[in-house]
């Protein structure tokens, strides 16, 4: 970070001024970007390979009250073997559980590759002490966690309290150690642009590395609009400091169409060099299923029924 | 990297015939005059050969029209609504075929015409089947009277949008037309015309006559024309002027421009660049209201400049078929002999030229997107209408300074202002001597908002209800 950045966070009163000062985002101009993008027509092998892309981009995710140690299993195994009568299908990059499964998927993921990341900080809704988050991610990496999902306070946030939200972040980003640290904004309870690029740079200061948009439990969720104002901040938080930042969109991404809408996203904001698991990653469930399909249409010429494809 | 393979629409949909006749009183007749070839720009492949009509041919047109006149100007409003409903429809169904045909023609990438010509047409005409039997409340008192015969006279750069914006009020007001499509570009209009018969519009009422200036020239001097209205250049749109003074004839000239676009320090940059890009690189800057002055606020010009290099690398020229093509072929060796001159005489003056590194086809006709930078006011690619991809950027310090500069031309089209400030966006529009001022946003086209110049841009309006009036007899 810069020594003009790295006095932001001396106060609230520093903090605000910066954010505020970030250059604003027109709605209107916003969405018509990213519904112009979505207009890219990308065929043949164009789609083939941006198909592949997107499954080494998939984080893998379940996030229900009913998660038990047997879903995680049977959900590792989709995450390393997507397509049974595949060989040629990558893996995807990382299964994404609660904290409490963590060490299921360490253990039923062996060697394979895949990394695992965990929600913590009282996911979804964030609304517990410090302390308390603290723990939840201690926990989570103690298990065997290589990433870590937190949401940030969107209370805090909406309360013009953003020094609140940087140490929090930071407190997180300490007890994380090894792992990776994704911060998620929450954006359709952040409700404006505005609010999403301050946000996505008050997560990056606070040393996230991979901002994104959502936990899934609200919507709207990953819109092209938030994902191509969170590439953009990356774009220029990288400018400006020199330090790269991923981004994840999350949440209702279900077709290949959605998926390859976001690649081109990607490409046209933040540029290619931010086409790579390490740097963008599409947070689903049932987008895998479609992404198998869509390729296997492409092998074949023909689409199969959906009981060809595993439900796990 | 994510190349994006060739995504190229399909010609199939479109029957090109290999040669094209008059549209005269509801029937395709052959020309006098000596015919001529109109191409792809793209390729220089010849796409067809068109007629060209003579004075002989211009009288035949207007005869029927006059004659239709009778017939369709006496219709209840709500009888010509039913047609004008018919047609808006029928350009929908077959829109794609007429993209397709309009991209072939012009050069233009099959996304704008897709997404942008096809729609706004059949929104004129829809928005114009409206008034047809309401012309009692537009304004102008009860049973307001249509002019009669109006000899209108298109450019290329939105072909079929211009024909549109032309035709359907005629129409609505009562009146018969005889249009002059471009040279360059006759095709749609012709497939328009084939519209009009599916759409068993009376004979006579719509006319399509093709040919060059002179044809043109036939049109808006036949004297029993009563309504004239020219959309092209300055130099063309005076010597109309002149040759119709006195004779009575009602005149619409729409010309023009050298628009600014103001951006101001507290602007959203990222949505302003795209707006700056869209305000000039739209349609490869055949547009009169292109914002091809850019006034940046001195504070962060450096910094703008930069985001618009980044955004310009991304554009992709090439092939207009091509759906992820963002810029086409310029319409004509003409044209971009014009560009290319006008650029040459930039860097001459001293202004720093900059596109990026893009890689043009070999054959038809092509230029890079490209910015001035450095460039003042005395230069002349900010004075002179470039028509083509060519961007000027130049700074100012205070909004007086910005309205002063933007208001230093001959032309007042268009003007775009953006700031997060929304009382400073008043103040400007009430200063800017502009017909149309766009607030964070830029070419923003619609049917029901009134479009035309101040001073050199031409008078009278087009669209909404204040479009009514140019075809009415108030």
């Amino acid at each position: 970070m810069t020594s003009s950045l790295a006095d932001v966070a001396s106060s609230n009163a520093t903090l605000r001024a910066f954010l505020h000062g970030l250059p604003g985002v027109d709605r209107v101009g916003a969405d018509q970007r990213a519904a112009m993008l979505g207009t890219r027509s990308i065929k043949t092998t164009a789609k083939a390979a941006a198909i592949d892309l997107a499954i080494r981009m998939v984080d893998l995710t379940t996030l229900e009250g009913a998660d038990t140690p047997g879903k995680v299993r049977a959900m590792c195994a989709k995450a390393v073997h997507p397509d049974p009568g595949d060989p040629s299908v990558p893996k995807v990059a990382a299964v994404c559980v609660y904290p409490d499964l963590v060490a299921q998927a360490v253990e039923s993921l062996g060697g394979s590759g895949v990394k695992v990341a965990s929600v913590a900080t009282a996911f979804p809704s964030g609304r517990s002490s410090l302390d308390v988050k603290v723990a939840d991610t201690a926990l989570a990496v103690a298990a065997g966690a290589d990433e870590i999902d937190m949401v940030i306070d969107r209370g805090a946030f909406l309360a013009g309290d953003y020094l609140k939200v940087f140490e929090e972040i930071a407190a997180i980003k300490a007890a994380c150690g090894q792992a990776h640290l994704k911060v998620i904004l929450e954006t359709g309870e952040l409700a404006t642009y505005d609010n999403v690029r301050r946000a996505s740079w008050l997560a990056m200061m606070a040393g996230g590395d991979f901002i994104k948009t959502s936990t899934g439990k609200v919507q709207p969720a990953a819109t092209p609009s938030v994902t191509l104002i969170m590439l953009e901040a990356v774009r220029d938080f990288l400018a400006t400091t020199g330090r790269k930042v991923g981004v994840k969109p999350a949440g209702g991404i279900r077709t290949t169409k959605d998926a390859i809408k976001m690649l081109v996203l990607v490409n046209e904001t933040a540029g290619e060099d931010w086409l790579h698991p390490d740097w963008f990653r599409l947070g689903a469930s049932t987008l895998l299923n479609d992404l198998l399909m869509q390729r296997q249409k492409m092998a074949t010429g023909r689409y199969a029924g959906s009981d060809y494809f595993t439900l796990d | 990297m994510f190349e994006y393979a060739p995504a190229p629409e399909s010609r199939d949909i479109v029957d090109i015939k290999p040669s094209y006749g008059l549209f005269i009183d509801g029937e395709f007749v052959d020309g006098t005059g000596a015919p001529f070839k109109t191409i792809n720009p793209a390729t220089e492949e010849t796409l067809a050969e068109v007629a060209t009509a003579s004075g002989e041919d211009v009288d035949r047109a207007v005869q029927a029209a006059r004659k239709a006149f009778g017939v369709w100007s006496a219709m209840p409003g709500s009888e010509r609504a039913k047609y004008l409903f018919r047609i808006a429809r029928i350009i929908q169904e077959r829109s794609r075929e007429l993209a397709v045909l309009e991209t072939l023609d012009n050069g233009k990438p099959i996304r704008e015409a897709r997404d942008v010509d096809l729609p706004l047409v059949a929104a004129h005409f829809f928005y114009y089947a409206g008034w047809a039997d309401k012309l009692d409340y537009a304004g102008y008192g009860p049973g307001p009277k249509p002019l009669g015969v109006a000899g209108q006279v298109i450019p290329w750069n939105f072909p079929l949008l211009m024909l549109a914006w032309k035709i359907a009020p005629a129409l609505a007001c009562g009146n018969t037309v005889v249009l002059k499509p471009a040279e360059t570009t006759p095709l749609t209009a012709l497939l328009f015309a084939e519209i009009c018969r599916q759409a068993e519009l009376p004979p006579g009422v719509v006319n399509i006559v093709t040919g060059a200036g002179e044809t043109g020239a036939a049109v808006v001097n036949h004297p029993d024309v009563n309504k004239v209205a020219f959309t092209g250049s300055t130099e063309v749109g005076r010597l109309i002027a002149r040759n119709v003074a006195g004779s009575g004839k009602k005149v619409t000239l729409e010309l023009g421009g050298k628009a600014a676009n103001i951006v101001f320090d507290d602007a959203a940059i990222d949505q302003a660049v795209e707006g700056i890009v869209n305000g000039i690189f739209f349609n490869q800057g055949h547009v009169c209201c292109a914002g091809s002055r850019l006034l940046v606020q001195e504070s962060i010009a450096e910094e703008l400049l930069e985001s618009l290099k980044r955004r310009l690398s991304l554009l992709r020229l090439g092939d207009p078929m091509d759906k992820n093509t963002d810029i086409g072929a310029i319409n004509s060796s003409t044209q971009l002999a014009r560009v290319r001159e006008l650029s040459d005489i930039g860097e001459a003056e001293g202004a720093e030229r900059w596109s990026p590194a893009c890689a043009l086809p070999e054959r038809g006709f092509w230029f890079p997107p490209t910015i001035f930078t450095g460039v003042a006011q005395s230069h002349r690619i900010a004075r002179d209408e470039v028509f083509g991809p060519v961007l000027a950027m130049l700074t100012f310090r205070t909004p007086a300074e910005a309205v002063e500069k933007a208001n230093n031309t001959p032309y007042g089209l268009s003007a775009g202002v953006w700031t997060e400030k929304g009382s400073r966006i008043l103040w400007m529009a009430d200063r800017l001597r502009a017909g149309v001022v766009w607030a964070n946003t830029f070419n923003k086209f619609d049917p029901t908002s009134p479009f035309g110049g101040y001073k050199e841009s031409g008078y009278g309006r087009e669209g909404g209800r204040h479009g009514l009036e140019a075809y009415l007899d108030v």
